[in-house]
């Protein structure tokens, strides 16, 4: 079963007067444990799948299935509980809280969750995945005593906290020196093969784009091909 | 709970500073309170010093004839009543009987006619407030017991009787009745009518009333009187020789009809009590009338056979100025409260916006609009209480200061403290609703983008 399924997803912004159509009629299909790349320069509407994708916004008109849950006529209450739920963010600038340890920044979704968890079940989890990621000897550590590369380690914790399906990347590498790029790279891919979580690297960068098993291009609000970038080709 | 607590230790400068406009407006708030507490509790002691929880007991009018001899006429009142309504009345603080006299009192080579002789007990000194002595001691329960010869004057009596001299352990005749000065009462002026109140003779209401009042109440000049009434004497044995004088009143067959009341043997002019409380008087009146009908014997159907009177006017004058104060700390209150609440809802404004992609993150990691909107009301709520907190400190610290250093009287009040509370609380939740509000609404996408 297609864990993502996008049928004929059109977006319009209106900007006063002016329709701006943003997305004009996309469709497509992720399966559940693929590693899939979004590709596209600014302004092709890329940004604006991903938020649709991540159910942070809703298409004008279009069909948006899900884990099998039909999300475009939700509403921002339900919606939220979706994105606890079932997707992980991480972002191209960490977001991560200031003047708060790494461990706190990864149980914060946990927070919000409706699972049922006690302080140190929250806790186990958090330790648990903060040393999967390498950083088992920095739980303590506040963002600003912490590198580029280990900031985004620390949101990755956090962003498969809540045991995500999938896991929205949105230029997770902008930030990062090549090396350190290779490493969280290597990571998504990790987590992707090992846990079984299906990833989606949003990217401009066409070397980030060749660790995924496919890409996904978009120009102009329309997917214009899917070609087979990744080393390992279509699962 | 948490997340707002770990929100708020990240910035604890800013957080404190937040604050410190409820600190300052709680803390004025409580030292004002206890300030004005203080302040009408002297008020109120000032007000009962002169007589505003007063109530007078005094003996209803007889009717002679159809010829009504106004208040005070009828002999109702006893000593007895006196203690029984301090022993079964809860409201009343004090009670002392008053015998009345007025002649003329002699020291000496010179002579004086006191505004007030009054014959009372120990207790009259505490229901008019007037304990402290300026020289010498009160007489006893001990005195009235044994009608001794004693008393105690007031300063306009010291200076006519006495000029610079120390009256004390001097001898004073009144009605040819040597009485011992034992103390000089404090200066306290003339009363709200007029009268010097310090032109006062106090002696045990038994002395007066069995050893001066016995011959004769109504003579101003016990010489002059005693030529008069001896040249009566003398008059009248001389025309009916046979004749007696008699030396108690003795009602006339009229008067007997109809006031078929039997005359007690002893009875007191007036009966002067101290209510617990200016708000106690409405209970004392109450359960005095209660008491003395049941004790006159009284039907439900039959008048009262006595006054009970109280200074309305001053009373009312005391919980006026109360209120007033009440009023005036309220409005102040209310002023530094709502000035706290603008500058934390504009700190609570500025942190939404410094926060926004925070908030978007929080968002997008599965908050919703009411976890954001909580969030950010249980910080405001938060700073207001930890305000509120810090400011009953201040406050308390403050008039704990003001006492000690400035001696102004303040008392603790609770009232304001449990206030101060709850209006932080509220203060919190009105000022801190507008910019929770305004984060919930954000749009995940837009505040994640938020530079």
């Amino acid at each position: 079963m297609e864990l993502i399924e996008l049928r004929n997803i059109y977006k319009t912004y209106s900007l006063g007067e002016i329709d701006l159509p943003v997305l004009k009629g996309v469709s497509l299909n992720i399966a559940r444990g693929e590693l899939v790349a979004l590709m596209g320069a600014s302004g092709s509407g890329k940004s604006t799948l991903m938020n649709i994708l991540g159910c942070l916004d809703h298409p004008t008109s279009g069909e948006y299935w899900l884990d099998g849950h039909e999300i475009t006529f939700l509403t921002p209450t339900e919606r939220a509980r979706l994105r606890n739920r079932v997707i992980g963010f991480v972002f191209q600038s960490f977001n991560l809280l200031p003047r708060t340890t790494a461990l706190e920044n990864v149980l914060m979704p946990l927070t919000y969750t409706k699972e049922n968890l006690n302080e140190h079940q929250k806790k186990q989890r958090a330790t648990e995945l903060l040393r999967k990621v390498g950083l088992a000897d920095r739980i303590d550590h506040q963002p600003s005593q912490l590198s580029g590369g280990e900031q985004q380690r620390v949101a990755i914790a956090r962003s498969l906290v809540n045991h995500p399906r999938v896991l929205l990347a949105d230029e997770p590498t902008g930030n990062l020196d090549s090396r350190t790029s290779e490493e969280i790279l290597e990571m998504f891919q990790q987590f992707n093969s090992v846990d079984g979580i299906t990833v989606i690297l949003v990217t401009h960068d066409p070397g980030v784009a060749k660790h995924a098993q496919r890409a996904i291009h978009i120009k102009d609000g329309l997917i214009n091909g899917m070609g087979q970038s990744g080393h390992e080709g279509i699962a | 709970m948490k997340t707002a607590f770990s929100a708020l230790g990240r910035n604890v400068m800013r957080t404190l500073l937040t604050t410190l406009g409820i600190v300052i407006g709680v803390g004025a708030v409580i030292t004002m309170m206890e300030i004005g507490n203080g302040t009408t509790i002297a008020i109120q002691r000032t007000m009962a010093s002169i007589g505003a929880d007063t109530l007078v007991i005094v003996p209803g009018a007889v009717n002679i004839s159809g010829v009504n001899q106004g208040s005070g006429s009828r002999m109702t009142l006893t000593p007895q009543d006196a203690d029984a309504i301090i022993k079964e009345c809860p409201s009343v603080r004090s009670v002392a009987p008053i015998v009345r006299a007025r002649t003329q009192v002699v020291y000496g080579n010179r002579n004086w006619v006191p505004t007030y002789i009054y014959g009372t007990t120990p207790s009259f000194l505490d229901v008019r407030e007037w304990t402290a002595l300026d020289k010498g001691e009160a007489f006893s329960e001990h005195d009235v017991l044994n009608s001794s010869k004693v008393c105690i004057i007031g300063q306009t009596i010291v200076s006519e009787l006495f000029g610079g001299e120390s009256p004390i352990g001097k001898e004073v005749r009144i009605r040819n009745v040597a009485f011992k000065v034992i103390g000089v009462l404090q200066k306290k002026g003339a009363n709200v009518m007029g009268m010097d109140q310090d032109d006062i003779l106090l002696a045990p209401w038994t002395t007066i009333k069995y050893r001066v009042v016995a011959s004769s109440l109504s003579s101003g000049n016990q010489s002059s009187t005693n030529t008069a009434s001896n040249a009566e004497v003398t008059a009248v044995s001389q025309i009916y020789p046979n004749i007696q004088q008699n030396l108690y009143y003795v009602p006339t067959a009229s008067e007997q009809a109809d006031a078929p009341q039997p005359i007690r043997f002893t009875n007191v002019d007036q009966i002067l009590t101290a209510a617990q409380s200016s708000s106690q008087i409405p209970f004392a009146i109450e359960q005095i009338t209660t008491l003395l009908r049941e004790r006159h014997h009284l039907r439900a159907t039959d008048v009262n056979d006595f006054n009970v009177r109280d200074m309305t006017e001053i009373a009312k004058a005391m919980s006026s100025t109360t209120e007033l104060i009440t009023k005036l700390l309220l409005c102040v209150a209310m002023i530094s409260l709502v000035v706290g609440g603008v500058g934390i809802m504009n700190i609570m404004l500025v942190s939404v916006t410094e926060r926004t992609r925070e908030i978007g993150l929080r968002m997008a990691v599965g908050a919703e609009p009411g976890d954001i909107l909580r969030q950010f009301l249980t910080e405001a709520i938060v700073l207001c209480l930890l305000g509120g907190t810090l400011g009953i400190m201040l406050g308390r610290g403050s008039s704990y200061l003001v006492s000690a250093v400035l001696h102004w009287p303040t008392a603790v009040s609770v009232g304001a403290i449990v206030a101060a509370i709850i209006v932080s609380a509220s203060v919190g939740v009105i000022f801190g609703f507008y910019p929770a509000w305004k984060a919930s609404r954000l749009d995940p996408i837009d505040a994640l983008r938020y530079e």
